[in-house]
């Protein structure tokens, strides 16, 4: 048996570079399938609008989905997003209601969704406890607060200007959230796979005790990881807040499942180590666009539900069986 | 074992005390009667923990144990609407369970899948899946036999037939886990996968019979959770799932596999239940429970950190597969 020298890998299954590349090229395709068989089902897919208006039912778990993305790639995972989103918004109520105005309550819930990813944070990285336990615990701690504070009541009455978030248009066709979410995109992708951050969180996702001993301040940046992740669950928040015009603490119940799907399905891998930004940008679309088709055909959302679950299972068995199938090593 | 006490003495110190305190102000909380009811109330978590323990100590995890038990459930409730005898309902509803359960041990022996991703999916699918089965409706309490509804709360010494279910199955899997081959295997390949495989022992295969137990005990609590509600719909226990991680997590299992017992994990589900039951007693918001929980899992598993720390350094915390 030859050692050949080991490189981390940048992606899961290096050893079938070929099949690898097309992960996002798998996703493309897809995509296209779902787009065309959409257009073909429905005569108002097709529709510039309407396709603007589909976006929204994907942009504010994909911004989210682009922190999660990081922090499984670097082998942890935050469950408590959609209980941050709750913390946050309640937050955001109770600045509108102490009669501050949008700049303040838009930085309301961002400074609480932060908060919320430094209590993560410091109990993953500063005290070494596993992420999927603490994250479970602060999930609901979290939206635990947010019934206390608000119990079967409801913050109504936003202001106007700040339903701009979740309802405005910056250009055309182009909402507020589709621009947010193209920059973030944008952002993550360079941030992931143009730094030495970017390429920190992959080595501690592959060794983290390698990574150690090569001189990363492993802790510090699962530390940052969580904080990124709370940041984007708190611009989620607000532009959620906004787009309902009302915070209840049930909102956006059981999002994070539908987050940690958006990003397996994008090609991370849930050990941690592999995966990139781009395939979860084609799982928002797929995701999304999935969502709006099936909603024009009038099917029930847990008839979909079915769909993704399946997507999901399929997606991630494939290229361990096609592996497996091409022997062992 | 370590230290002076042992984790699940003081676990149960922490429930007396709870249950002191609250008795304190209202004496008619450990009334006999009162504690066989919140006992009662807490068997499905008993059960569902006692699967989902197993589970976990294979170093995987179910999340859909909540929609296995709603899908059982449903299935239980038509069977009977169809006047099938209860003779037939119940073993059925076992055999469901344990077939979904195996589905997802297949997925994580044969496909190599993580669990978590696993059961994320079929948590959805299992869920739609009764949506499609029942179009949305519900089986009501009028819908049902009286003999269906009757048989979790039939009383036998003093006790509903629910908590004998409870009392028995612990009784059999404290001893299943302890004194069997396969019990013990759990607990290896959780320990030490590698070790697992050099010693003969399965990982794939342990870890399928660990689910597939796991879904046949969330099939026996669907058929008990909605014969004693008495009424089935797509979201019974809907969100569940994460109350019987909880109970697992404060009852002293290790997240990372090879360690538990099946006490701890009563004494885990115990804990909640007395919380849920005493809030309302003592004048609490129901809605302080959720955050109270969130509480107690943090502050439970960083207590589990600490001990794992007294015993020794982990060198390798997750061996290669």
């Amino acid at each position: 048996m030859t050692q050949a020298p080991r490189h981390i890998p940048d992606r899961l299954h290096a050893r079938l570079p070929r099949a690898l590349r097309s992960w996002e090229a798998l996703l493309l395709a897809v995509f296209a399938l779902v787009f065309l068989a959409n257009s073909l089902a429905s005569p108002y897919f097709l529709n510039l609008w309407n396709l603007s208006d589909a976006t929204f039912n994907f942009t504010e778990k994909a911004l989210i989905a682009f922190a999660m993305a990081m922090v499984i790639i670097a082998g942890e995972i935050d469950l408590s997003v959609a209980a941050i989103i709750a913390l946050a918004s309640t937050a955001m109520g109770l600045a509108m209601t102490a009669g501050f105005g949008t700049p303040a309550i838009v930085l309301t819930g961002i400074l609480a969704g932060i908060l919320c990813g430094a209590v993560n944070g410091a109990l993953v990285a500063g005290l070494g406890l596993p992420s999927i336990v603490v994250t479970i615990g602060t999930m609901s701690l979290f939206r635990g607060i947010a019934f206390i504070i608000l119990g079967d009541q409801a913050f109504n009455g936003y202001p106007k200007d700040f339903a701009f978030f979740g309802q405005g248009y910056v250009w055309g066709v182009v909402s507020f959230e589709l621009a947010l979410f193209a920059a973030c995109a944008l952002i993550f992708t360079a941030l992931l796979h143009g730094t030495s951050f970017g390429r920190a969180v992959y080595a501690i996702g592959n060794n983290a005790t390698a990574a150690q001993f090569s001189g990363l301040r492993v802790d510090r940046v699962r530390f940052q990881l969580f904080l990124l992740s709370g940041l984007m669950s708190g611009i989620a928040a607000v532009c959620l807040t906004s787009r309902l015009g009302s915070t209840r603490p049930s909102i956006a119940t059981g999002m994070e499942l539908e987050v940690v799907t958006m990003v397996v399905l994008g090609g991370v891998s849930i050990l941690g180590g592999s995966g990139g930004i781009p395939g979860v940008v084609l799982a928002a679309f797929i995701m999304g666009m999935l969502t709006f088709g099936f909603g024009l055909l009038n099917v029930p959302g847990i008839v979909m539900s079915i769909f993704l679950g399946l997507l999901l299972i399929a997606v991630i068995a494939l290229p361990g069986l096609i592996s497996r199938r091409k022997g062992r090593t | 074992m370590m230290g002076v006490i042992s984790r699940d003495g003081l676990l149960g110190l922490v429930i007396l005390a709870l249950t002191g305190a609250v008795a304190l102000r209202f004496p008619g909380f450990i009334a006999p009667a009162n504690l066989a009811a919140v006992f009662n109330d807490t068997a499905p978590l008993i059960l569902l923990a006692i699967g989902q323990m197993m589970v976990i100590v294979t170093k995987c995890i179910d999340l859909s144990v909540a929609a296995t038990l709603a899908f059982a459930g449903m299935i239980a409730a038509l069977m009977n609407g169809a006047g099938v005898p209860l003779a037939l309902i119940i073993p059925a509803a076992i055999g469901i369970g344990a077939a979904l359960g195996a589905v997802n041990g297949l997925l994580v022996w044969k496909a190599g899948i993580p669990s978590i991703v696993v059961t994320l999916g079929t948590m959805t699918i299992i869920r739609g899946a009764i949506f499609v089965l029942t179009d949305g409706k519900w089986v009501n309490a009028h819908e049902m036999t009286a003999g269906f509804k009757a048989l979790p709360r039939a009383v036998l010494l003093g006790l509903p037939l629910m908590s004998w279910a409870a009392i028995a199955l612990i009784a059999a899997f404290s001893v299943f886990l302890a004194r069997t081959a396969l019990g013990r295997s759990f607990f290896a390949v959780g320990g030490n996968p590698n070790a697992a495989v050099y010693a003969g022992i399965s990982v794939g295969r342990s870890q399928f019979a660990a689910f597939t137990l796991c879904g046949a005990l969330a099939g026996l609590t669907g058929y008990l959770w909605v014969a004693r509600y008495a009424v089935a719909y797509v979201d019974v226990a809907s969100g569940f799932e994460l109350n019987v991680v909880a109970a697992c997590v404060i009852g002293g299992i290790s997240i990372a596999g090879g360690a538990g017992s099946v006490r701890g994990v009563v004494l885990g589900a115990l804990f909640m239940g007395i919380i849920a039951n005493a809030l309302p007693v003592i004048g609490v918001s129901p809605f302080w429970q959720m955050a109270i929980s969130g509480s107690a899992i943090i502050l439970a598993v960083s207590f589990n950190s600490r001990q794992s720390r007294r015993q020794g350094r982990l060198i390798l915390k997750r061996a290669a597969p």
